[in-house]
């Protein structure tokens, strides 16, 4: 029974290690501020909560269990509220999200990263862009 | 199995520096200000995981706390100063600056060399004064965590010194940049608006957790990894959150400038105290055998720790939670204090006003 924990919680730690992954992949892909803020909060939270629960069926039930849970609360309160701040200065410094279909331009004609705040509206989708 | 482990550990240790080196050429190599106390603050975050690695639990505290906690606020409110972006300088000027640095970095290693082994028992660290703390700490002092008893015990004198040096540098920072004075120019609470209710909300929530939290690393202190310096910073920390989140004027009504100098200096003086209560009763500075006198240490009752088997050791358990005590209120104070003078600090242009 407990052999079969271990397995089943190392498979979690695996799985949230790679959703944490795939996160900052997502961070460095998307196009925007908010789309990035989404891919990095959810995977977070998302790869921390397995990552926790593997090592809580990994520990079996005891003192250290608590202690992850607490964790797994802590983080489950901060780190949407981070985001949530994150997008909300971003919002309140002019970033504008784009909005439209997007396609993967090549690097060397990308269009103008929306690094500051954006004077005119919406961006328009990634071809009209320069 | 074993060997198994040790390449375990092997591999985490050099995925850990790797990451290391790459935080400190991208540190090196940005130009924002910003981002590089960001990244710093992620290098302290990452050399406080491989001090967990290396089995040194109260450093990896102190790293996690002080360098990415505290230090990163700190430096992000002393940009608010400066322009965010460093100047690109000539190469040509930089030549005989990284000669030096070059030379310096391959000194290092160069010694590193010479260090010896990880662990090592037979190292002069090891062999001669670490081996009798190992050995003796559990009849003269009685507490389980042996760095809380070097720290406290052995070395008690060279932690009052550290303790004043952070003292020390609060009133540097208190004379540079003042008390806070720009506190009067914040706007009022009714005037934010419900703009960040969301980041109020779990501020709200948090800092009495953190505040909990902090005392935990105190009281558990010896223990368990943690300590005053510790507990000091994430006390600090749950004050400069909540300057954060509601502004500076609300902090400072809850916490005065005047009331945290002067918790500052309390501190000090409790552990300078413990000292002086022990010469008074005929032991030396910091000897907290002679803590209580005899009348007094046998009015305490055997079982207060819960173990009555357990060779008594009341001056020295009481010594350690009071200069523990003693460096939490400076620790914590000197940070407040810290933080209202970057905070609070008034720029050239608005002292007329």
């Amino acid at each position: 029974m407990h052999e079969a924990l271990v397995w089943i919680g190392g498979g979690l730690v695996i799985a949230g290690t790679l959703l944490s992954l795939l996160g900052a992949g997502g961070v460095l892909r998307f196009p925007d501020v908010y789309t990035r803020l989404h891919a990095a909060s959810l995977t977070d939270t998302g790869g921390a909560t397995l990552v926790l629960l593997g090592l809580g069926l990994v520990s079996g039930l005891q003192l250290d269990t608590v202690k992850l849970f607490f964790c797994w609360a802590f983080i489950m309160l901060t780190t949407p509220a981070a985001a949530n701040a994150l997008a909300n200065a971003a919002y309140g410094s002019g970033h504008k999200p784009r909005i439209g279909t997007f396609q993967i331009v090549p690097a060397d004609k990308n269009i103008p990263a929306d690094d500051g705040p954006a004077e005119d509206g919406p961006t328009g989708d990634g071809s009209s862009g320069k | 199995m074993t060997g198994f482990a040790v390449e375990a550990n092997f591999a985490l240790n050099i995925a850990l520096l790797l990451m290391l080196l790459v935080c400190g050429v991208a540190i090196a190599r940005t130009r924002s200000l910003m981002a590089a106390i960001l990244l710093m603050s992620v290098y302290s975050l990452v050399s406080a995981v491989w001090l967990v690695v290396m089995d040194a639990a109260d450093v990896a505290f102190t790293e996690a706390v002080v360098g990415a906690g505290v230090s990163t606020i700190v430096l992000l409110g002393a940009t608010l100063l400066a322009r965010g972006q460093t100047e690109r300088h000539d190469w040509r000027t930089q030549i005989v600056p990284g000669i030096a640095a070059i030379g310096v970095g391959v000194l290092l290693v160069y010694a590193a060399t010479g260090l010896p082994g990880f662990g090592d028992a037979a190292s002069p660290a090891n062999a001669h004064v670490g081996r009798a703390y190992l050995e003796q700490t559990a009849q003269d002092i009685g507490v389980p965590n042996m760095v809380t008893a070097v720290l406290a015990s052995y070395r008690g004198f060279d932690t009052l010194g550290e303790a004043v040096v952070i003292f020390a540098a609060g009133i540097g920072v208190a004379l540079l940049l003042g008390f806070g004075p720009r506190a009067q120019l914040a706007p009022l609470p009714e005037d934010l608006g419900d703009h960040h209710v969301v980041l109020r909300v779990v501020a709200k929530l948090l800092i009495p957790l953190i505040v909990l939290y902090a005392f935990y690393v105190q009281f558990h202190g010896d223990i368990g990894a943690g300590g005053g310096f510790q507990a000091g910073v994430i006390l600090a920390v749950a004050v400069i959150l909540h300057a954060l989140v509601f502004g500076l004027r609300e902090t400072m009504a809850a916490v005065p400038a005047k009331a945290a100098r002067t918790i500052a200096a309390l501190g000090i003086l409790l552990y300078a105290g413990v000292g002086v209560v022990c010469i008074v009763n005929g032991g030396g500075f910091l000897d907290y055998d002679r803590l209580f006198s005899p009348r007094v240490e046998a009015m305490i009752p055997a079982n207060l720790l819960g173990d009555p088997g357990q060779a008594h050791h009341w001056g020295q358990h009481f010594g350690i939670f009071f200069i523990e005590l003693g460096v939490l209120l400076t620790v914590a104070a000197t940070m407040v204090t810290i933080f209202y003078g970057f905070a609070g600090r008034v720029l050239d242009g608005e002292a007329k006003r």
